[in-house]
């Protein structure tokens, strides 16, 4: 079975690091990227089997980003994990209704994240 | 109409209470009985001295037994009816209630009055929380530093065996996050507690400043005999003004009014009223606009003016939105929600500095007729290539005379207590339809 591998779009560092350290335990390969506006590009080179995307990034919103993921025929079915501070039903919405797999809010525990990664990549 | 049966009503039932048989009270108000009967049995209208000769014989406030209390009453009760139409209250038998359970009524009224006070505050938090460029950041940040802590301090609780080089690092981002998180509350902290604008009764600084101009009577002595006096002395008096935001909105008052004070000395004013009450000659004769004259004679006393009718104000922005409010009875103003759109205040907006002066008729409980003067202002305190700022003031009085009804404007206060049915300018449906 080859490497299962995860794409983590976030700007927080110390949010990176401990998401990381959960899903390499777990025995997935964790790429991440901070930057908006470059996220597409970086889904379409890395070619992962999960995003796990962040709403609130530098120079691009995260629902942007999954609206231009759904757009592409490469990523139509992608799995995308949302994470967002803000939790409103108007948000979750929103998110459903552009494609999102799953929506999670901010602050989520490892046991939640872990879980719900390994149910989207069977 | 149905509000004279309503004052019949109520007499009897005054009377009644107090085991005053008809004859007594017809006596004590120097009418015979058999016209007290026709009254009582909704018969014959009353008004004026009758009635307050009656409520002082009934030891009633004379607006309980008035026809336009009642009225005002029950549009109310039956905006909260209708507000709340899932209940299935009676509101054919509204009136029933107003007459017979005054202080039900009131209390419904008044509960029904907070409520609505209550989901004002709660729509300006919620559209604060989503709109507020900063407090969303700041609640971004606190719970990223939350997310951060728990993520690493659970996977140092798990027991699991970490390299010691993960732990140090996820030690140190545990520290950098509660550094980070102590920053973030504490800046949000001062933030709500600095910008604050919602007092702890619930009440918006503009209630909060009406609540203490009207305390004031709209007048401000000190201020009058020494425009150039600090302020500081006046607000730090005013206990109404719950907030930083009520102050600074007071204050702001103040500026103007001493401001206006200063170009218009009261003493003065009101030894001209005697000759006019004009605001176009006075504001010619005093030299200054027709916005400050028009906020002069709203500060004025009201035994200076002609039949000692005040004079009411309103105020407003570019948007519409009202900024200033001095009501005048039997026109009322809107609290929230926009105005009637038919108010000249509006058509005064799209001409600035072109006064308007029309007459109305308010549709309600008096259909009393006003004489109404509107002007916008113009400013540009962003420069000649920015938006320009601008006010509209509308000057309100009871019509007293020369007033031909028939080519008066009919408007209302608000569409949803509106019963101009077929208006063209309806924003919303009326609790009358």
């Amino acid at each position: 079975m080859s490497e299962r591998r995860v794409l983590l779009i976030e700007d927080e560092p110390n949010i990176i690091e401990a998401i990381r350290f959960i899903l390499a335990r777990d025995g997935w390969r964790v790429d991440t990227h901070s930057d908006g506006q470059t996220a597409v590009v970086a889904v379409r080179d890395r070619a992962p089997d999960l995003v796990i995307l962040d709403v609130m990034l530098p120079n691009r919103s995260g629902y942007d980003i999954l609206q231009d993921l759904r757009s592409e025929d490469a990523t139509k079915t992608l799995p995308i994990l949302m994470l967002t501070a803000r939790g409103q039903k108007k948000d979750r919405k929103l998110a459903e209704k552009l494609g999102v797999n799953r929506f999670m809010t901010k602050p989520f525990s490892n046991e939640e994240i872990l879980a719900t990664v390994r149910e989207l990549v069977r | 109409m149905a509000q004279p049966v309503l004052a019949g009503t109520r007499i009897r039932d005054y009377r009644t209470a107090q085991g005053l048989r008809q004859v007594e009270l017809a006596r004590a108000v120097e009418i015979s009985a058999s016209y007290l009967n026709l009254i009582e049995h909704n018969r014959r209208r009353i008004g004026g001295a009758l009635l307050l000769r009656l409520a002082d014989a009934l030891g009633a406030d004379p607006s309980v037994l008035s026809e336009g209390a009642e009225a005002a009453l029950a549009t109310a009760l039956d905006a909260a009816a209708v507000a709340h139409g899932e209940v299935g209250a009676e509101r054919d038998r509204m009136e029933e209630l107003a007459s017979r359970f005054p202080g039900w009524a009131r209390l419904i009224e008044a509960q029904y009055a907070q409520v609505r006070r209550l989901e004002q505050v709660v729509e300006r938090m919620d559209d604060r929380l989503t709109h507020d460029p900063f407090l969303s950041a700041s609640m971004h940040n606190v719970l990223s530093s939350v997310t951060g802590i728990r993520s690493a301090s659970a996977i140092l609780a798990k027991g699991d065996h970490i390299e010691p080089e993960w732990q140090a690092r996820f030690h140190r981002n545990i520290y950098e996050d509660s550094q980070r998180l102590a920053d973030a509350t504490e800046t949000l902290v001062n933030y709500l507690d600095g910008e604050g604008d919602i007092s702890e009764t619930g009440s918006l600084p503009q209630e909060d400043v009406e609540t203490w101009l009207a305390a004031n009577d709209w007048q401000f002595p000190a201020l009058e005999a020494d425009p150039s006096m600090t302020l500081d002395a006046i607000l730090s008096e005013a206990s109404d003004l719950h907030t930083p935001a009520a102050r600074d909105l007071a204050r702001r008052i103040l500026t103007q009014y001493a401001v206006d004070a200063g170009k218009v000395p009261m003493t003065a004013l009101h030894k001209a009223l005697s000759t006019t009450n004009d605001p176009g000659p006075l504001a010619a004769q005093f030299g200054v606009d027709l916005p400050t004259m028009f906020r002069r004679l709203a500060a004025a006393a009201q035994s200076s003016l002609e039949t000692e009718l005040p004079f009411g104000l309103v105020g407003c922005d570019a948007a519409g939105t009202m900024i200033f409010r001095k009501p005048v009875p039997g026109f009322e103003l809107p609290r929230y929600g926009g105005a009637c759109p038919l108010w000249p205040l509006f058509r005064a907006l799209q001409q600035p500095m072109m006064p308007l002066r029309e007459h109305l008729t308010v549709s309600g409980r008096d259909d009393g007729t006003f004489d109404v003067y509107a002007v916008s202002e113009v400013s540009h305190p962003m420069g000649y290539d920015r938006p320009a700022v601008l006010k509209g003031w509308m000057l309100i009085r009871a019509a007293f005379n020369g007033v031909n009804e028939a080519n008066a404007i009919p408007v209302g206060s608000n569409c949803r207590v509106c019963a101009k049915i077929d208006c063209p300018a309806r924003r919303e449906a009326s609790v009358f339809e």
